[in-house]
């Protein structure tokens, strides 16, 4: 009963989408009032339908209803709860439903919020209509997820245990919240381009903001994931999936400060719209490239094209269609503005210029390789070394010029006064610097350099909010959105300068070394968990001869996947992290261990929590105005 | 489709199985730290974007092996990356060779960088000459 529900339920959905589709758009003129509810209607509808489909699947895994295929092959009656239901994106049909419903969410909101007014609502409905069309379409032909399966088997084949992880279970739904919130800034951008009206970026704000601060929050967790899972204590490695999920942050982070000159002085008009379709365009592109297999090899696209296909043919339509727009109407969109060289419209181009090429990195980074061997059939690794030559110099230059930005004014700022206030910042980035090349070893111009910048960008995130005011949300925004990024970049400087490691094979009693801490092997003990045995090991951390923690590294066996996994364990205390893995067992009771301390690794994730905040406070300054503002049409969304 | 699985499952256990190399440590840290350098700098050719330093496949630890086999034979690690290019080609290399045909890869992020900066002057220089109000 559940798949056809869900069956029945997608099939709507995709007739209301037609709808959605086809009545937005009719409503984009001024007298069409009925298009324009049957389109609020169809998107509220949509909501519930592809809802409801989510439900049955969501139902079918925690039952363990083994008469669906997809269920079958990704869902066991042994696993727990929680991944019983994370299970549900953890596989391709299931994530691309999840890639609808947050679709739909978004439609519902716009449609709700109506802000921006009723054709400008319209129009973007009808984008937002068209979008969930071809991904319905999509699904029921290429990535069923209510599939049967005839006989259904007593037993499913489970998830990978790796994704059997709480960090893992909300990293989809988080990334996705980012990725598919930038349909709703495309479809506003397209929506202004087929209605002429102008204030489009103010209405698409909040729903920028949401898609921002999901896909910071998103990125973070995949990259914490990573960290303590992979057990080899890195926490972004350029793989192009990561690469995929950064391309749209990086533009969605160009887009947030154009647009913020595009509301304020009209500047920048058609490259805020064309920022709005680069990052939904992105985000089109890591669906593809973790979608279709073709990250894996250039040969499995090949070997499976139906889904690629598909999808290229979705990017091409939809990236084609909104530049082809852009080209017939954003002329009519045009207005110059004037502004001095030293002005807060001109440290915003220099943001856009920065991300534009750090973007254009991560994007040639990636995809290079792909068109190389599928051109010529040559294979080149393009990993770290390269965008720490290429990335590196050009982001951290990005940084350098950040906190300029909110000390200078529209139209005309004040340089010589911002460097004023400035320079107490800079005083103190100068000191940590020298401090950093003087006190510590290794000596690297490199790190002293990145803790200088990042003391830069905390000190003067302070400074700017004392001048400006702590009640000013706005100014907090900005303030913790920057002081995040140097709180980050501490984390990542302090991890790779500092890092120590250590890998050796122990017998009970026996210790070894790492960081200034002796481990004490203490032995290992078999425990069964509810879905697989682990073998646990008892290591006593010592410090200056008193023993202060106990932790235990596991090795995990789980025997319907006939996979292991190893669990860290970490001690942290956010300025350092000690971080055990437990490797393979050499004679009797004698065990491999690997330990690291990791300084100051806490702070990566704890900067992108900060930025997140930052994110935060920009949308509620954002719906509180809105609310206030008499003339809003908009009642506070969200 | 079942023998299929079961073979995917173990070859995945196979390489679960190894999920910590051997201590396979030179005993001089000079030469371990150019080891530790080395397998930084190649990529393990049967993972997704992992260095061999990092990997838990078998490739991996015969490689990283063979590295310090050859570090303590003398070699130097030019000829010991040579020899690894010539059996495994560029794909190898963490970091792309600079030639022509990765020039475009190589110099993209700073062509784009210089484009856009041009740009940004222009619509700076215009901005600063266009009569107010206008928007």
């Amino acid at each position: 009963m559940t798949g056809e529900i869900g069956q029945l339920a997608l099939c709507l959905a995709l007739a209301l989408s037609l709808v959605m589709a086809a009545s937005g758009f009719a409503g984009a003129r001024a007298e069409a009032q009925t298009a324009r509810a049957v389109a609020a209607g169809a998107a509220n509808g949509l909501f519930v339908f592809v809802a409801l489909a989510f439900g049955a699947l969501t139902y079918a895994c925690v039952v363990s209803d083994f008469s669906l295929l997809n269920v079958a092959e990704n869902s066991h009656t042994l696993k727990p709860l929680i991944y019983k239901i994370s299970g549900v994106w953890g596989n391709h049909e299931g994530s691309m439903l999840l890639w609808v419903f947050v679709l739909a969410v978004y439609s519902a909101a716009i449609a709700w919020s109506q802000r921006g007014g009723a054709r400008l609502t319209s129009a973007a409905l009808g984008v937002q209509g068209l979008l969930a069309l071809a991904f319905l379409v999509f699904i029921l032909l290429t990535s069923n997820p209510f599939l049967r399966l005839d006989p259904a088997p007593f037993e499913g084949n489970g998830l990978n245990p790796l994704l059997q992880d709480p960090g893992l279970a909300l990293h989809p739904p988080m990334l996705y919240a980012g990725y598919v919130g930038l349909s709703a800034s495309f479809a506003y951008a397209a929506a202004a381009l087929i209605t002429l009206e102008r204030d489009w970026a103010q209405a698409a704000r909040p729903f920028m903001l949401t898609a921002w601060i999901a896909l910071t929050l998103g990125i973070a967790l995949g990259s914490w994931w990573a960290y303590y899972d992979l057990g080899w204590g890195g926490f972004w490695f350029w793989d192009p999936v990561e690469n995929a999920s950064l391309m749209p942050w990086l533009v969605a982070t160009a887009l947030l400060h154009s647009a913020l000159a595009t509301e304020r002085t009209g500047a920048f008009r058609g490259w805020t719209l064309l920022l709005a379709i680069a990052a939904f365009s992105l985000s089109l592109i890591g669906t593809f490239l973790v979608r279709s297999g073709v990250l894996s090899s250039v040969h499995s696209f090949a070997s499976d094209p139906a889904r690629g296909r598909f999808i290229l043919g979705l990017i091409v339509g939809a990236v084609g269609g909104a530049l082809g727009l852009f080209a017939w109407r954003a002329p009519h969109l045009e207005g110059g503005t004037s502004f001095e060289p030293a002005s807060r419209e001109t440290a915003l181009l220099l943001n856009n210029v920065f991300l534009a090429a750090s973007t254009a990195t991560v994007f040639v980074g990636t995809l290079y390789p792909l068109a190389l061997e599928a051109l010529t059939g040559t294979k080149i690794s393009v990993g770290p070394p390269f965008f720490a030559i290429t990335f590196a110099p050009i982001f951290v230059t990005l940084l350098i010029l950040v906190p300029f930005g909110p000390r200078l004014g529209w139209r005309k700022g004040d340089l010589s006064s911002a460097l004023r206030t400035l320079a107490p910042a800079a005083g103190i980035a100068v000191v940590v610097s020298v401090a950093i090349l003087a006190f510590t070893a290794p000596r690297t111009l490199a790190g002293a350099g990145a803790f200088g910048v990042a003391a830069w960008l905390i000190a003067s995130s302070a400074i700017d909010l004392r001048e400006r005011g702590l009640i000013r949300a706005a100014a907090l925004a900005s303030a913790l959105a920057h002081a995040g990024l140097g709180v980050t970049l501490i984390g990542i400087a302090g991890t790779t300068l500092w890092k120590s490691e250590a890998l050796e094979e122990l017998g009970p009693g026996e210790t070894m070394n790492v960081g200034g801490y002796t481990l004490r092997f203490d032995g290992v003990q078999a425990v069964a968990g509810p879905n697989y045995e682990a073998a646990r090991a008892t290591v006593t951390v010592l410090s200056g001869g008193d023993a202060i923690a106990v932790m235990h590294p596991e090795k995990r066996a789980f025997a319907a996947e006939g996979q292991e996994t190893i669990q860290t364990s970490i001690r942290t205390t956010i300025v350092s992290d000690l971080y055990l893995a437990l490797g393979d067992e050499r004679d009797r009771g004698r065990w491999i261990l690997r330990a690291y301390v990791n300084p100051l690794a806490p702070l990566i994730w704890l900067g992108a929590l900060v930025m997140a905040l930052g994110g935060l406070s920009a949308l509620w300054s954002r719906l509180r105005i809105a609310g206030a503002a008499p003339s809003a049409v908009a009642a506070p969304a969200e | 489709m079942m023998r299929k699985l079961l073979a995917i499952g173990f070859f995945v256990f196979a390489v679960a199985a190894q999920a910590a190399p051997a201590p396979d440590t030179l005993s001089d840290p000079a030469q371990e730290a150019r080891a530790r350098t080395l397998q930084k700098e190649l990529r393990c050719l049967v993972c997704q974007g992992e260095s061999l330093d990092e990997s838990n496949a078998s490739l991996a630890v015969d490689l990283r092996h063979l590295i310090r086999i050859r570090i303590k034979a003398g070699q130097s690690d030019k000829q010991i990356v040579d020899f690894l290019v010539s059996r495994y080609g560029d794909f190898i290399l963490m970091e792309p060779p600079f030639e022509p045909g990765t020039y475009a890869l190589w110099l993209t992020p700073f062509a784009v960088l210089i484009l856009a900066a041009g740009i940004a002057i222009w619509v700076v220089i215009r901005a600063r000459k266009s009569p107010s109000g206008e928007a």
